[in-house]
């Protein structure tokens, strides 16, 4: 890589040290300065730009819809109401979506995890017979894939139409994923402690879940969390395999009320244009409170997530 | 890159075996001896056997007419029906159209944003500013594709939104913005960048920290500018990481978004909104026409493999990092 050469020039090089030290002209100093200002502004810009969007859908969940209507709530909310957090508490469909995404994490997250921690073990063991194959098994499928219908046919042809197995199986292994872990595995265990173990008499059972495991907490975490936040947030799979509304995790029910409909969820029935538009803005402060409650979670999450997220791309670029 | 990668290990010396049929009970030796990692692996091979390679070869559905009564294999072959009519259908150029729309547009404006929020980033001083920044930027990922879309609804919205009350207070008409067939891709990669840009940046960032900072201390005693040290020490830097990352995008450049796409669809913008794997989802699951739609769904797959062939060529001869 070109980066091995000393910018040092080789002018310097015969100079005693004291004529090296840095001597910035004053046009350089200024550029360093103008270049920090122009960096921080384009941050601070980013930073607005993420944060305005989600700031306004705070007050505004919380604000008399007639103001928000009228556009004058910009910066502090008015009004305050907390009727779009009532009607979504006393919303059923809310709540069973809600029961059904938390059963649907809880077995995604530990069937995806529990596979991929073990299958990556077993490719990151250089001295298992077939390993390259094997690999290029999964690899393939990063880069050719069968498509939506053929999936969906599968799905039904093994009957699992309509039950939790259709929304978390046909995802549960990325092979990024089991990239990831593998190569994590190959850099932090040893061949050496593994050969102590195997002089003590440990089988590769034993070895992987005595002292694998224990030293991957890191890897573990990164893992759990990957999966967590994308079964939570996932609508596409339940939307093509499930039919019963029953069985919608929260994002699907959230997809119907905050994108598909507009007054009718509300339930309003005839009446003068006054009530229809009044529903309609009761309507909208309902879905500002349901953008809160439904992304709250992970976001109060995010910072306990951050380091392990971090840290895993680390792993990524490292590989 | 100042981490050295550990020398690349060959196989192991094999050790030069006098007879063949030596090489073969010690080949079934070590594959035995093996077996346990064979078990470990086994739940994720089925996976894959299953929801991988079983779909993949149902793809021959698209070469014949299915029925459910004869499965894959024993559908009757109708060749490349499919492919024609679809070529044939008024549809075609327009779908095919608005997916290399999005996805190049997606690709020029989005893949960049990311590496110049890291070297700028990268440059800050405070560690604490740093560190917000990044948490900052990066918390918009942690949203669902539902809920950004159901953002732009509400934020975007005629009636009520924040942007239309905007232009209303500085005396514009406001826009119906998702339905609306010309805002389809400003909308579609502004909200990609607002959502992802901050987590594709973490990459970059710890990339750039593997860089020796010895070259940057090297480099002020020199007298580089900031800006200097930017061009001459980050940018290689981070180049292999910049190359692979950019053919792993060409590799997915047809298939991501897809779920957006279809949450942003309103009857009205549909002429700039339908893209390829939205076709095939209408087409496929919505009308049951599943050979038709899996023939639109291959035809995307060798699309998206060709891009990924020449691309990956392409950074080869450039002597620059690839993927194999």
């Amino acid at each position: 890589m070109s980066l091995t050469t000393n910018p040092r020039t080789t002018e310097n090089r015969n100079r005693p040290l004291s004529q090296v030290r840095p001597k910035p002209s004053l046009r350089d100093k200024y550029g360093d300065r103008a270049f920090n200002i122009a960096a921080t502004t384009v941050l601070l810009l980013s930073i607005l730009a993420v944060v305005f969007p989600l700031y306004f859908i705070v007050i505004a969940s919380i604000s008399d819809p007639n103001a928000v209507y009228e556009g004058k709530v910009w910066l502090f909310p008015s009004g305050m109401t907390t009727e779009g957090y009532e009607r979504i508490f006393a919303d059923s469909r809310i709540w069973n979506g809600l029961g059904n995404t938390v059963i649907y994490t809880v077995i995604g997250t530990a069937v995806s995890v529990s596979t991929i921690l073990c299958g990556a073990y077993a490719l990151s063991r250089k001295d298992m017979p077939g390993r390259k194959i094997l690999m290029l098994l999964f690899v393939i499928t990063m880069f050719f894939d069968g498509g939506l219908i053929t999936k969906y046919l599968v799905v039904r042809d093994l009957g699992m139409l309509d039950t939790v197995w259709a929304v978390v199986l046909p995802g549960a292994v990325g092979v990024w994923n089991l990239i990831i872990a593998r190569s994590f595995f190959e850099h932090t265990i040893p061949n050496e402690l593994r050969e102590a173990a195997q002089m003590d008499g440990a089988t590769d059972f034993k070895f992987f879940f005595k002292m694998v495991l224990p030293l991957s907490k890191p890897l573990i975490m990164l893992m759990i969390m990957i999966h967590v936040v994308a079964q939570w947030n996932s609508f596409f799979d339940a939307l093509i395999f499930l039919n019963d509304d029953s069985k919608y995790p929260l994002q699907l029910v959230l997809r119907n009320i905050l994108i598909q409909s507009d007054v009718s969820s509300t339930g309003t029935t005839g009446g003068d244009i006054e009530s229809y538009a009044a529903a309609q803005r009761i309507a909208e402060l309902t879905k500002y409170a349901m953008i809160v409650v439904s992304s709250l979670p992970l976001m109060i999450a995010l910072p306990f997530m951050q380091k392990h997220f971090t840290k895993g791309a680390m792993i990524g670029a490292v590989k | 890159m100042s981490r050295t990668i550990p020398a690349r290990r060959g196989r192991p010396a094999a050790a030069p075996l006098p007879q063949r049929k030596n090489s073969l009970s010690l080949r079934l030796k070590r594959i035995s001896r093996a077996w346990q990692l064979y078990v470990l692996l086994t739940p994720a091979i089925i996976y894959i056997l299953v929801f991988k390679y079983w779909p993949m070869y149902g793809v021959q559905i698209a070469f014949k007419n299915y029925n459910p009564v004869d499965g894959f294999t024993d559908s009757p072959w109708v060749g490349l029906t499919h492919f024609i009519r679809f070529m044939n259908s008024y549809q075609f150029g327009q779908v095919v159209g608005n997916t290399l729309w999005i996805a190049v547009l997606g690709l020029l404006v989005a893949f960049p944003i990311p590496i110049i929020l890291a070297l700028l980033v990268n440059q800050l001083q405070s560690e604490r500013f740093k560190k917000f920044t990044q948490t900052v930027l990066y918390s918009p990922a942690f949203i669902s594709t539902v809920v950004v879309v159901g953002i732009m609804f509400v934020v975007l919205s005629p009636r009520s939104g924040l942007v239309n009350n905007a232009i209303q207070l500085g005396g514009g008409e406001p826009i119906f913005f998702m339905g609306s067939a010309e805002w389809f891709r400003p909308i579609y990669v502004i909200s990609d960048v607002w959502q992802n840009a901050g987590f594709s940046m973490i990459v970059y960032l710890a990339a750039l920290a593997a860089i020796d900072p010895a070259l940057h201390d090297a480099a002020k005693v020199d007298g580089a500018s900031k800006l200097q040290r930017i061009r001459h020490i980050d940018l290689p830097g981070i180049m292999p990481v910049v190359t692979i990352l950019f053919i792993l995008a060409i590799g997915n450049l047809l298939n991501v978004g897809f779920e957006k796409a279809l949450l942003m669809q309103t009857p009205l913008n549909l002429s700039t909104s339908e893209i390829i794997q939205t076709y095939v989802y209408h087409a496929g699951l919505q009308q049951a026409q599943f050979s038709y739609s899996a023939a639109i769904g291959l035809f995307n797959s060798l699309l998206n493999l060709a891009l990924l062939l020449f691309f990956n060529t392409v950074a080869r001869r450039a002597n620059q990092a690839t993927l194999w």
